[in-house]
């Protein structure tokens, strides 16, 4: 589902050439849980921006569902990160001024569905997460651990093929972090692929497989 | 479509402080635009109203160099003894104190002869005109119009009462009907009859009584003549030339003649010209507001990054987001526009309450419509920049935002 092939991201620093990602070879399958592990400027969330196609590779080849990205244009990218991707974020990412019923509507605003459709599904994504008593709540009138519950019925809403999570429970405490990761179990137990960027060891366990990465060379692969 | 713009109405909702503070320049733009045109407008009909008023199928004739060979009244009536003239009538203007037994004030004198009733289109309310015979005979006789017979007399029907003239009695003939403008008072912008604005006295004698009584009028100096209608003007015009030209040598520079459709279309021209630099002055106060609204529109681009990042990361493309903030510089400017209109309508009130029905300021809904199209261009033009902008940004650099 997911192959990386030699890719390469250079950032420039004067005269010198940083690789924050450097010749990284890597393969994940479709509906495995897998978590890339590695300490701070280790290049994961470079490899996090690489999948999710919200930056481009500079050298190497990036495969998603058998379909080179590199190919795509700015606008294509937009409607692979809509339909394919599913973003969770540490921060969570909300808007502040929309409801949680209108934060988890908005990717299916982009993706022109009728208010019928929309409304019935994001319904549905707010009572998998089990939210729906909190559909008019803003952002700000919820606990940590419902933003973030929010924030994954956005990224269900649109039924991607991709979960994407860069440490979804960095700003949770363990108990509320913990119930969040049983979401995560939840959705792979249904058959969705997905991928966990953490430095934490613990939360890395959680996956069926672990892809570590140190100065942006992918280090070792282990079956957890 | 309906989402986009239910995002923008709330972003533009946001900051109401912000958004309004951002319409003010749009509201005084277009409120100055509408109010300063239509007034400018309403002046402009009502000195035309008044000049078509007066009727437009005469000429007014001045002699500036008579070469030592001025204009006799004995020759003025055989001079222009045609067909194509209706009637033509010298013009002589002094003033005096006119005195009667209830009142004393100044008063407009016109020396002048019957002709002049004709061509100006004045109708009598009681009494005669000035006759020919009144001129033969130097008569001390005046036609006075109504307000000046009310003036002097209390009541409009004063044919037959002594009016004095600096000392000389002269008898009224006629009075004139209420409607009859004379140039000098249409000129000025006219009150209406309940205004208690002073009104100016007339009193209209024979030339050649005239020439006697004031030391400034002896030869003609100005005259009027006018055609059977608007049609004949011109050949009236071109004869009255070939007469003048014949009577003063072929000299093109002793006399002038000014037709009255000429004036009318001088006044429409300044009209115009003035309607164009007022509107100008107040078109540039709405571009002043437009860089307003582009200025927040990029400050609200710098602080919306983050969202610009979340909402391209959930997969809004760069049309949806430059659409966005495109919508919502136009809400701005569409917004501010109407209450702009607003405030001039409820401006031209106010000053229509303290004008009277002396000007007729209403709203041009010719203005009213420009601004609205002015403002949607503003709107657009001022918006496309910050807008593209947002549209531009990468989404990564865009969720990195922290500011």
């Amino acid at each position: 589902m997911i192959k990386l092939q030699e890719v390469s991201k250079i950032y420039e620093m004067g005269d010198d050439r940083v690789y924050a990602l450097d010749h990284a070879n890597m393969e994940i399958r479709e509906g495995e849980f897998v978590s890339i592990v590695g300490p701070s400027g280790s290049g994961k969330s470079t490899m996090m921006n690489i999948i999710g196609c919200l930056d481009t590779a500079d050298e190497g080849s990036y495969i998603l569902d058998g379909i080179s990205i590199e190919r795509y244009s700015e606008k294509e990218l937009a409607k692979i990160r809509n339909q394919k991707i599913g973003f969770i974020f540490q921060n969570f990412n909300l808007l502040p001024r929309l409801t949680a019923e209108e934060n988890v509507e908005l990717p299916l605003i982009y993706q022109k569905l009728s208010l019928q459709e929309r409304k019935h599904r994001v319904r549905e994504a707010m009572e998998q997460v089990e939210l729906s008593q909190r559909m008019k709540h803003r952002p700000t009138e919820l606990s940590g651990g419902q933003q973030q519950r929010v924030a994954i019925a956005r990224a269900l809403v649109t039924k991607p093929s991709l979960f994407l999570a860069d440490e979804p429970t960095g700003n949770l405490d363990s108990r509320t972090g913990q119930e969040i990761m049983e979401l995560f179990h939840n959705l792979h137990e249904a058959g969705n692929t997905i991928v966990l960027i953490t430095h934490d060891r613990q939360v890395a366990e959680e996956a069926e497989r672990k892809i570590h990465i140190r100065d942006g060379k992918v280090r070792e692969v282990e079956v957890g | 479509m309906i989402q986009t713009g239910k995002m923008a109405w709330n972003a533009v909702c946001a900051n109401k402080l912000r958004t309004f503070l951002t319409m003010l320049g749009i509201i005084i733009g277009v409120a100055a635009l509408i109010i300063l045109v239509s007034i400018a407008d309403g002046a402009g009909n009502s000195v035309s109203s008044q000049i078509s008023e007066m009727g437009s199928n005469y000429l007014s004739v001045r002699i500036s160099d008579n070469k030592e060979n001025p204009l006799k009244l004995t020759e003025f009536s055989e001079l222009f003894d045609e067909e194509v003239f209706l009637s033509s009538a010298p013009v002589g203007r002094t003033s005096a104190t006119g005195k009667s037994g209830y009142s004393s004030s100044s008063i407009n004198i016109y020396g002048t002869s019957g002709g002049y009733f004709s061509v100006m289109g004045m109708e009598l309310y009681a009494g005669r005109l000035l006759k020919k015979t009144d001129l033969e005979n130097h008569s001390y006789v005046i036609v006075i119009s109504y307000d000046t017979a009310v003036e002097y007399f209390g009541r409009g029907d004063a044919v037959g009462e002594t009016l004095s003239l600096d000392g000389k009695s002269f008898q009224v003939a006629g009075v004139l009907s209420k409607d009859a403008a004379s140039p000098s008072s249409a000129m000025s912008v006219r009150s209406s009859e309940d205004t208690s604005e002073t009104v100016s006295l007339e009193g209209y004698i024979p030339y050649s009584t005239l020439s006697r009584i004031a030391d400034n009028v002896l030869e003609i100096n100005q005259f009027y003549v006018s055609s059977e209608n608007e049609e004949s003007m011109d050949e009236a015009e071109l004869r009255l030339e070939e007469i003048l030209l014949k009577r003063f040598g072929n000299d093109e520079d002793a006399f002038s003649i000014q037709n009255q459709s000429e004036i009318m279309e001088a006044m429409a021209e300044v009209d115009h010209t003035m309607s164009l630099m007022l509107g100008g002055i107040a078109a540039i106060s709405l571009l002043v507001g437009g860089i307003g609204i582009m200025n927040i529109m990029l400050v609200s681009v710098t602080e919306r990054t983050r969202e610009i990042g979340i909402r391209k990361a959930i997969g809004a493309g760069q049309s949806s987001i430059m659409f966005q903030f495109l919508l919502e510089a136009l809400i701005v400017s569409l917004a501010g526009c109407l209450a702009g209109i607003g405030c001039s309508w409820c401006g031209l009130k106010v000053i229509g309450a303290i004008m009277g029905s002396s000007i007729q300021v209403a709203m041009n809904g010719k203005v009213a419509l420009l601004s609205v199209l002015f403002s949607g261009v503003i709107g657009i033009v001022f918006g496309l920049y910050p807008a593209k902008k947002a549209a531009k940004k990468k989404p990564i650099d865009a969720l990195r935002y922290s500011g």
